[in-house]
């Protein structure tokens, strides 16, 4: 497969003949940062289209279709009007809590999406502890989501928050556990590690039935920490008018739309790259022409694809499932999900270490 | 890795300003080319659409705070299995017996919650 590696030396290389080694850093971290923007903003754009498209053909409706060849050009239409609504300045909040809100919702969804492995040597953070950085990243997002309620000075914000924390908290035990359960299986927290390993088979086929469950407790509890579906309760719109981010306008709203949208994409890298290989193909053992075509396909294509068709099971959730109720939400986490968890890994524990096959 | 010749940890702090810089370049935009316009009624919280009665910063249910903590308890667990989880091949039998104990504390709590009725929602 196409190894980036060689591009980004390439250009490294190219950079520090004519210029001095920290500029040629600095003009490198520019660069990073610009892509890193523009695949984040084409990638939620596309994420808002796929979305209605997806809920539009569950719904037996056509989805939008005005703007541009089959819709395409609609979520670019709907930001342009975000950046041209006014952005309404409010008597009663709390004015720096409520501006720094957006700014650490897309922090920790912007630090999340730069660990992913996006191809054959193509990832922007690359730590020894990957998978733990974003874990820890993704946490950020809760404080923005509690202080954009909280600062609101507005009752349902403060519920919606409130419940978003409660929730967000909660699922973030059981996406940790079977987070640790892949990493005992991976013997690496490291990203590229993880997805070396799967070369030879992916860890959901590779892994044993463990790996079967904890992708199962991760789907779930990854559905919620994104407030989607069944567990939408934080914006449940019959009752708390849109949750945490009734108040904000214009553009304050589109980050957090734009973050909710990313942190779905987030999550089913993660499942992608934690069960499914990453960027790696699909590899069928004694089919070695089947193989060598597979090969063919681009690592970033992969990487994507899997990503989307992953997404496309979260987003059938929401269509499938109504939205329970915040003390069933909350004893599906501590009541079944956590004690699963803790058995599974114990489990997978078990295989490693006796090398017991299930 | 993107670019082997650069730290992580730079790119890390790379990411991060690439964030703030996307609210800041958005909201410096929508400065520019939104309309401004004053009206006493529209600094009033939306709230339902009908205008707010009482103190909107309220009580909330002590329950949330119950969750908290007990998700501050089981988020350290779950940060201390991730050291072990590296090493559980090297370590063997050996390891293993000693996470026991501290996964045996930690389950004991969960039962010790679980019973005390912390988990239901009053």
């Amino acid at each position: 497969m196409f190894d980036f590696s060689l591009l980004t030396n390439w250009i490294h290389q190219a950079l520090t003949s004519f210029m001095p080694e920290w500029l040629a850093v600095t003009a490198e971290c520019v660069l990073i940062g610009l892509l890193l923007l523009t695949v984040y903003a084409l990638l939620a754009l596309f994420y808002i289209y796929y979305e209605r498209k997806v809920c539009a053909a569950f719904q037996c409706r056509l989805g939008p279709d005005r703007v541009g060849p089959w819709g395409l050009l609609q979520s670019f239409a709907d930001m342009f009007k975000m950046l041209i609504k006014e952005l309404i300045s409010l008597k009663y909040v709390d004015k720096f809590l409520f501006a720094l809100a957006p700014y650490l919702v897309i922090l920790a969804s912007m630090l999340c999406f730069a660990v992913l492995p996006w191809g054959n040597g193509l990832q922007v953070i690359d730590f020894n502890i990957g998978i733990f950085f974003l874990i820890a990243c993704s946490s950020i997002g809760v404080l923005g989501i509690l202080l954009a309620g909280w600062s609101s000075a507005n009752k349902f914000t403060l519920i919606g928050a409130l419940r978003s924390g409660a929730q967000m908290v909660s699922y973030e035990i059981s996406i940790g556990l079977s987070v640790v359960t892949m990493v005992v299986f991976a013997g690496s927290m490291s990203v590229g590690d993880i997805v070396s390993a799967q070369s030879d088979g992916w860890f959901i086929v590779k892994a044993h039935i463990p790996a079967i469950i904890a992708f199962l407790i991760y789907l779930v509890a990854g559905t919620a920490e994104t407030n989607r579906g069944p567990f939408d309760l934080p914006e449940a719109e019959s009752e708390l008018t849109a949750g945490y981010h009734t108040e904000y306008s214009g553009i304050h709203f589109g980050f957090f739309y734009l973050a909710e949208y990313l942190n779905l994409f987030i999550v089913s890298g993660v499942a992608t790259l934690l069960f499914f290989g990453g960027w790696m193909p699909l590899h069928i053992p004694g089919w070695e022409a089947f193989n060598s075509v597979m090969d063919y396909i681009p690592s970033v294509l992969w990487f994507i694809g899997k990503a989307i068709a992953i997404s496309f099971i979260i987003i059938w959730f929401k269509w499938t499932f109504p939205r329970l109720r915040i003390d069933q939400l909350l004893s599906l986490e501590w009541k079944y999900l956590m004690p699963i968890s803790l058995v599974n890994l114990v489990l997978m524990v078990l295989i490693v270490v006796y090398g017991i096959h299930l | 890795m993107i670019a082997a010749s650069i730290q992580s940890s730079t790119l890390a702090v790379t990411a991060a300003l690439t964030g703030i810089g996307l609210v800041g370049l958005a909201l410096w935009l929508a400065g520019l080319i939104s309309p401004r316009s004053f009206n006493a009624q529209k600094g009033e919280p939306y709230e339902c659409g009908i205008p707010t009665r009482g103190e909107s910063m309220v009580q909330f249910k002590v329950g949330y705070y119950l969750f908290a903590i007990l998700f501050l308890m089981f988020d350290v667990e779950c940060v201390f299995l991730f050291p072990w989880a590296v090493k559980v091949r090297e370590l063997g039998g050996a390891g293993l017996l000693s996470i026991a104990v501290f996964f045996t504390i930690l389950v004991l709590g969960l039962v010790y919650v679980w019973r005390k009725g912390a988990l239901e929602w009053k």
